[in-house]
C-alpha cells in the first residue's frame, strides 16, 4: 500500500480538480463511516449508561449489570466461538474446492449456490434448527452423554429435543458459511496464476502449491472474512433466539449438550425486550454495548495479528 | 462507448422497472368495494401496537373493519405488550394492546398524555391449554397442584403418584417428564403462573412472572417455537394457546371437583366471575381474574388481552376513528370474528354491553 | 522434499521410464475405485437403515485409505497432497448437507403457494386462505434499494480511500478497525438506532420505510468496505505504475483501471452485502414496522418486507395455521429468487465490464 509511485505529488503544479474532487469524496466517504459509528456508539452509551447504573431492584432480570451481563457474554462468545471453529476450516475448504480443486463451470454454479445462501432470512435458519437439526441432533448428545461424559463439555443431562447451544453454533456455522465461502473463493481466485504455475513449475503438489502461493496472498483476506463471519455469529438474533433453549437466570456452564444454556447478548434482546419497559430497555440496550466492546476487542486482536504477518502478504 | 451505454443502460433499466412496479397497485387492492356496508364510514390510518397474542385477531378485526371502511388503513405493530403500553402513554400509537392492564402509575401518566381519563377493555380472551406429547396417553387429568410441581422440576416421572391420582385409567409410562416454557417474555406465561400461583396451593413457589423463573427444563421462544418444542420432544409439557395446540393432547384442569377441557366457552366465562380493579374510573374495565374459582365449566387458564384508548382525541376524525374501530372489536361482529380465525373466546353479551358503554363515551376534545 | 527419482529400480530389470520421471504413482483408476467403494458402502449401510450421518462418516473413513495407501506408494509428499484433495472435498461435501437441506426445505414448502395471486396480491383484507405478497416485496425492494444506494458510495469511496489516498496514515487505521468494529453491530442495535435517529426528528412511534433503510445501510457499509478494500489491494501496482507512467492522473487511474480490474470482486462483494441484509428481520421489524397494504413511499408510513412478513406469519399463523405458514414458505422462497436474480444481475456486470484478462 505504501511503496506506490505516486505522480507529481511535488514538482509539476498541474493539481487537477478531478483529482481533488475525487480525494475529497473519498475522504468524505471515509469520515462519514467514523460519524455513523461515532452515533452508533453515542446512542448506545447514552442509552446504556443508565442500564448500567441502574439498581438491582429497578431492572426486571433482579441483577446488578455484571452479574446480569456476564453470563451473556459467555454464552455469546461460546457459541460464536464453536460456529467459528466449524465455520472456518470448511469454508476455507469449501473456497479452495470452488476455486482450484473442482471443474470450472461446476465450480461457478457450486459458488452461486452457496451465495444464495447468504440471503436466507434467519427465520428459515431458526425454522430448521428446529424442526430439522435439533431433533436429530438429539441422539447423537445422548450417545455424547452416554460415552463421552466424563468430558465436561459432554456432562449432561443430554436435552432430549436437541435445542443445544451446540446446535445453536451449528446453526449459526452454517449461517455464516456462505459469506466467509464466497469471500475466500474471491480472494483465492485472485492469487496470481504466475505464482501458482510458478509453484507447480518447481515440482509442488497441488496441497504445496496452496500452501506456498494461495494461503500467504489470502492471509489477511481469510481473517477478514472470519471477522464478517464473527461478527454476523455474535450479533445473530432470531435464529438463535428461536433455537436455543435458554437456561433459568445465570446460567455459565462448559455443558454443551444440556437444555440449560447460557443465552447470547442478541437472543436476550430479543427475547426481552418486546416486553421491557424503563430501566430495563436501558440495561438490555447497555448489553447491546458490550457486546459492541467485545467485537472492538476481537477485531483489535485479529488486526494485530494480521499486521504482524503482513511483511509475508504478497498483496501489494 | 458500447460499454458506456450500457453503464448508463443498466440502472436506467433498473429504475424503469422499479417504476413500473409502482404504477400498480396490488391485485387485491384496487378492487376494493365501494359500497360500504353501512351508510356511516369513517377514513385515515389508524396506528396501534402491543400485545403479539392479539396478531391473529387483529388481521381479523382488520380485515371486517377495513372491509366496512374502505378508506381506512388500520397498522398494528406486534412489539410486545410492555412496547405498546409504552409507545401509546409516549404517544406514539393511536391505541395499544395488552396482556396486562396499566398498573396505577401507568394510568395516571397515560391520562396525562391523554388529557382525560383512558378507556381500556378486554376484546381478547384465549384459553391457555396445558399441552403434552405422551405416546399412548389421549386424555390427561391434571390439577394445578400438580401442574405446579411439573413445571417447577418436584415431579419428574410421568407414572408419579400424583398423576395416577388423577388417571386412575390411563396407562402412564415409566418415562422423564420434560416442562418445555417460554424463554421469552410473555404475557402467557405471566397468566400461566397467575393460575398456577393463586391455585396451586403450594405447588407452585415460582410466582407470578412474565421471565420464566425456575430452572431446568426446556425453554423455546414464542408459541409456535414452543409448540414446535413440546411437538419435536417426547414426554414433554408446555403451555400455549388453545389455538395453536394443533393436534397436542390438552390437559383436562382440575376446577371444584370436575376436570374442565380448555375451550373458548369455558374460558369466557371466567370474565363474568373477574374482579374489577378498584380505584379506576368508569372507562376503565380492568379485572382481576379468580384462577382458583370452583365453579364447574369455567378454564381458568386464560389470557385476558386489553385494547388501550383515550378518552379525548384533539381531533375528532381520529376520536370517531378509534370509536369505530373498538365499537367493531368489541362488538359482535368482531368478537366472532377474532373466534373463528384466533380461536379466542368471544365476550359473553352482558360484558360485551359494559365493555360497549365505555368505548361510547369516546370524543373529540 | 526428498527426490523420489531415485535408485530404487536401477538395479532391478527393465526401466519403467515413466515411473524414473515421476516416481511411484497409484494407478490412475486408484482415486475413483477407492471413492467409489467407499459411497457405495455407505449407501449400503444407509439403505441397510444405518443413520444418514454414520454413513456419511463410514464414506470418509473410506476414503482415508487413498492417502494411506498412498503413503506406501508415493511417499509422504503425495500422500498429503491426497489427503488434503479427499479434506477439501469431504469440507465441501460436509458444508453441502446443511445448505442443500435448507434450500430443499425452503424450496419444497415455497413452491407449493406460488401463483399469480401470490405475487400480485397483498394481504389486506385476507384472512386464512389466499392474499399474497405483494406489499412485502415492494417493501422489500425499496428498503433494500435505499440501502443500497446510501452504502454503495459510502463504501466505495471509503474503500478507495483506504487502498488509494490514505497511504497508511492514522485517519486510515482508525477507519479501517472502526469498519471492522462496525461488521460486530447486532442487527437488532442497528434498528434501535435507526429508530433513535427518526425519533429525533419525527417523534415517537416512528415507522419509516427509509428509517429501515439506514439500519439496513449500517449493517451494509462494513461489508461493503471490507470486500472493495481486499479487492483493491489486490490489483497489481505494476498497473497503477504503467497508468501514472502514461501520465494518467490519479482519479482516472482509479477510475479507469483499478476499479475496472477489481470490479468483479466488488461486484461480489457487494451482492454479498446485499444478500446479508435482504434478509434482516429484527431492524425491520422495529423501524419499518408492518402493514398489510402496499405502500410505495419509503418516506411515509410502514413498509412490509419479506423477512418481516415471513417472521409475523410464522409466530402468529392464526388458525387455520397451514395457510399462514405456507405463505411464510413462500416469502422465504420468493427472497431467495430475488437474490438469486440480483446474483445473476451482478455476474452479467462483472462478465461484461471486466476486463478481459487471463480469467
Amino acid at each position: 500500500m505504501t511503496s506506490t509511485l505516486e505522480p507529481s505529488r511535488k514538482g509539476s503544479a498541474v493539481v487537477r480538480p478531478g483529482d481533488r474532487i475525487f480525494a475529497g469524496l473519498s475522504t468524505g466517504a471515509g469520515l462519514a463511516i467514523l460519524v455513523v459509528l461515532a452515533g452508533v456508539a453515542a446512542f448506545l452509551t447514552i442509552e446504556g449508561i443508565p442500564g448500567i447504573t441502574a439498581s438491582p431492584d429497578e431492572v426486571k432480570s433482579g441483577k446488578a449489570f455484571l452479574p446480569f451481563v456476564w453470563p451473556l457474554v459467555y454464552g455469546t462468545l461460546l457459541a460464536a466461538v464453536i460456529a467459528l471453529l466449524i465455520a472456518v476450516p470448511v469454508a476455507i475448504g469449501v473456497a479452495l474446492f470452488i476455486s482450484h480443486y473442482s471443474p470450472r463451470r461446476l465450480g461457478q454454479l457450486l459458488g452461486y449456490l452457496v451465495d444464495l445462501l447468504a440471503a436466507v432470512p434467519s427465520v428459515v435458519y431458526g425454522l430448521w434448527g428446529i424442526q430439522f437439526l435439533a431433533p436429530n441432533m438429539a441422539p447423537a448428545y445422548k450417545w455424547l452423554e452416554d460415552n463421552l461424559g466424563f468430558i465436561p463439555f459432554f456432562a449432561g443431562p443430554a436435552a432430549s429435543g436437541g435445542r443445544t447451544i451446540l446446535t445453536v453454533s451449528i446453526v449459526l456455522a452454517v449461517m455464516i458459511l456462505p459469506i466467509m465461502t464466497a469471500i475466500c473463493r474471491e480472494i483465492f481466485l485472485q492469487t496470481p496464476r504466475l505464482h501458482e504455475e510458478a509453484a507447480l513449475a518447481l515440482g509442488a503438489t497441488r496441497w504445496e502449491m496452496a500452501r506456498l502461493a494461495i494461503f500467504p496472498y489470502a492471509r489477511s483476506g481469510i481473517v477478514s472474512a472470519a471477522m464478517l463471519g464473527l461478527g454476523r455469529a455474535l450479533g445473530e438474533t432470531l435464529a438463535v433466539a428461536m433455537v436455543l433453549s435458554v437456561g433459568v437466570g445465570s446460567t455459565v456452564t462448559a455443558n454443551l449438550i444440556s437444555n440449560d444454556n447460557p443465552n447470547t447478548i442478541a437472543a436476550n434482546i430479543a427475547l426481552i425486550f418486546p416486553e421491557a419497559s424503563g430501566l430495563t430497555v436501558n440495561a438490555l440496550i447497555a448489553s447491546g454495548l458490550v457486546l459492541f466492546v467485545i467485537t472492538f476487542l476481537v477485531n483489535f486482536a485479529a488486526r494485530a495479528i494480521v499486521d504482524r504477518r503482513k511483511e509475508f502478504s504478497g498483496a501489494n | 462507448m458500447n460499454r458506456k451505454n450500457l453503464r448508463i443502460a443498466a440502472p436506467a433499466a433498473m429504475l424503469a422497472l422499479a417504476l413500473g412496479l409502482s404504477a400498480c397497485g396490488a391485485g387485491n387492492e384496487d378492487s376494493e368495494g365501494a359500497s360500504p356496508a353501512s351508510g356511516e364510514t369513517v377514513s385515515g390510518t389508524l396506528n396501534g401496537a402491543g400485545a403479539t397474542s392479539q396478531e391473529a385477531a387483529i388481521a381479523a378485526w382488520k380485515k371486517g373493519f377495513q372491509t366496512a371502511n374502505p378508506d381506512v388503513t388500520v397498522n398494528y405493530d406486534p412489539s410486545g405488550s410492555g412496547g405498546g403500553r409504552e409507545q401509546f402513554i409516549a404517544g406514539g400509537v393511536t391505541f395499544a394492546g395488552s396482556d396486562s392492564y396499566l398498573d396505577d402509575d401507568e394510568v395516571a401518566a397515560a391520562a396525562e398524555k391523554c388529557g382525560s381519563d383512558i378507556v381500556q377493555v378486554p376484546v381478547y380472551v384465549s384459553p391457555i391449554a396445558v399441552i403434552y406429547n405422551l405416546d399412548g396417553v389421549d386424555e390427561l387429568n391434571l390439577s394445578a397442584n400438580t401442574i405446579g410441581q411439573i413445571f417447577e422440576g418436584k415431579i419428574t416421572k410421568w407414572n408419579d403418584a400424583a398423576i395416577v391420582a388423577d388417571n386412575p385409567d390411563a396407562d402412564l409410562p415409566d418415562s422423564d417428564i420434560t416442562p418445555v416454557h417460554r424463554s421469552d417474555d410473555s404475557g402467557t406465561t405471566k397468566n400461566f403462573t397467575d393460575y398456577l400461583d393463586q391455585a396451586s396451593e403450594g405447588g407452585w413457589t415460582g410466582g407470578v412472572v412474565e421471565t420464566w423463573p425456575v430452572k431446568g427444563g426446556e425453554g423455546a421462544n414464542g408459541t409456535s417455537g414452543l409448540v414446535a418444542a413440546v411437538k419435536g420432544g417426547s414426554g414433554s409439557i408446555g403451555y400455549a394457546d388453545e389455538s395453536q395446540a394443533g393436534e397436542l393432547g390438552k390437559v383436562h384442569v382440575k376446577v371444584g371437583e370436575e376436570y374442565t377441557e380448555p375451550t373458548p366457552e369455558a374460558a369466557a366465562k371466567v370474565l363474568d366471575t373477574a374482579a374489577p380493579v378498584e380505584g379506576r374510573a368508569a372507562t376503565d374495565l380492568a379485572v382481576d381474574i379468580d384462577r382458583k374459582t370452583t365453579e364447574a365449566g369455567v378454564y381458568p387458564i386464560v389470557l385476558v388481552s386489553y385494547q388501550i384508548a383515550c378518552q379525548t382525541y384533539e381531533d375528532a376524525a381520529t376520536a370517531d376513528l378509534v370509536k369505530a374501530w373498538l365499537t367493531y372489536v368489541a362488538g359482535s361482529e368482531g368478537q366472532e370474528a377474532a373466534a373463528s380465525t384466533a380461536g379466542s373466546a368471544a365476550l359473553s353479551d352482558a360484558f360485551s354491553e359494559k365493555v360497549l358503554a365505555a368505548i361510547e363515551t369516546i370524543k373529540a376534545a | 522434499m526428498t527426490t523420489t527419482l531415485s535408485s530404487r529400480n536401477r538395479d532391478s530389470g527393465p526401466v519403467d521410464i515413466h515411473e524414473e520421471l515421476y516416481g511411484a504413482q497409484l494407478p490412475s483408476w486408484a482415486a475413483k475405485a477407492v471413492i467409489g467403494a467407499g459411497v457405495l458402502i455407505g449407501l449400503a449401510l444407509y439403505l441397510l437403515g444405518v443413520n444418514l450421518v454414520l454413513a456419511a462418516l463410514v464414506v470418509f473413513v473410506v476414503s482415508l485409505a487413498l492417502p494411506a495407501w498412498s503413503v506406501a506408494v508415493e511417499g509422504r509428499r503425495k500422500a498429503t497432497d491426497r489427503l488434503v484433495t479427499v479434506l477439501v472435498t469431504s469440507s465441501f461435501v460436509l458444508a453441502m448437507f446443511p445448505l442443500v437441506s435448507i434450500l430443499y426445505t425452503v424450496i419444497s414448502n415455497g413452491a407449493r403457494v406460488l401463483s399469480a395471486e401470490f405475487f400480485t396480491y397483498s394481504m389486506r383484507n385476507v384472512v386464512g386462505e389466499g392474499g399474497g405478497i405483494y406489499h412485502a416485496t415492494i417493501g422489500t425492494l425499496l428498503i433494500t434499494g435505499g440501502a443500497a444506494v446510501i452504502s454503495i458510495p459510502i463504501g466505495l469511496f471509503a474503500a478507495i480511500y483506504l487502498v488509494e489516498y490514505a497511504d497508511g496514515n492514522r485517519l486510515s487505521r482508525w477507519i479501517r478497525f472502526l469498519v471492522d468494529v462496525m461488521t460486530g453491530i447486532p442487527s437488532i442495535v442497528a434498528g434501535l438506532f435507526a429508530y433513535a435517529l427518526f425519533v429525533l426528528f419525527f417523534g415517537e412511534g416512528v415507522r419509516l420505510g427509509v428509517g429501515g433503510s439506514v439500519a439496513l445501510a449500517v449493517l451494509m457499509i462494513p461489508v461493503v468496505v471490507r470486500s472493495t478494500e481486499e479487492m483493491l489491494k489486490l490489483v497489481p501496482n505494476e498497473l497503477r505504475e504503467a497508468s501514472y507512467a502514461l501520465g494518467v492522473p490519479k482519479w482516472r487511474t482509479v477510475a479507469k483501471v483499478v476499479l475496472p480490474t477489481a470490479l468483479a470482486g466488488i461486484v461480489t462483494g457487494i451482492t454479498l452485502a446485499v444478500a446479508r441484509v435482504i434478509g434482516e428481520t429484527a431492524p425491520l421489524l422495529i423501524i419499518a414496522g408492518m402493514t398489510d397494504s402496499v405502500n410505495f413511499n419509503l418516506f411515509d408510513g410502514r413498509m412490509a418486507t419479506l423477512p418481516v412478513f415471513t417472521y409475523s406469519s410464522v409466530r402468529s399463523p392464526g388458525i387455520p395455521p397451514e395457510f399462514s405458514i405456507d405463505r411464510a414458505w413462500g416469502a422465504a422462497l420468493t427472497l431467495l429468487v430475488i437474490v438469486m436474480l440480483l446474483n445473476l444481475v451482478a455476474r452479467l456486470v462483472s462478465y461484461f465490464f471486466s476486463p478481459k484478462g487471463e480469467r
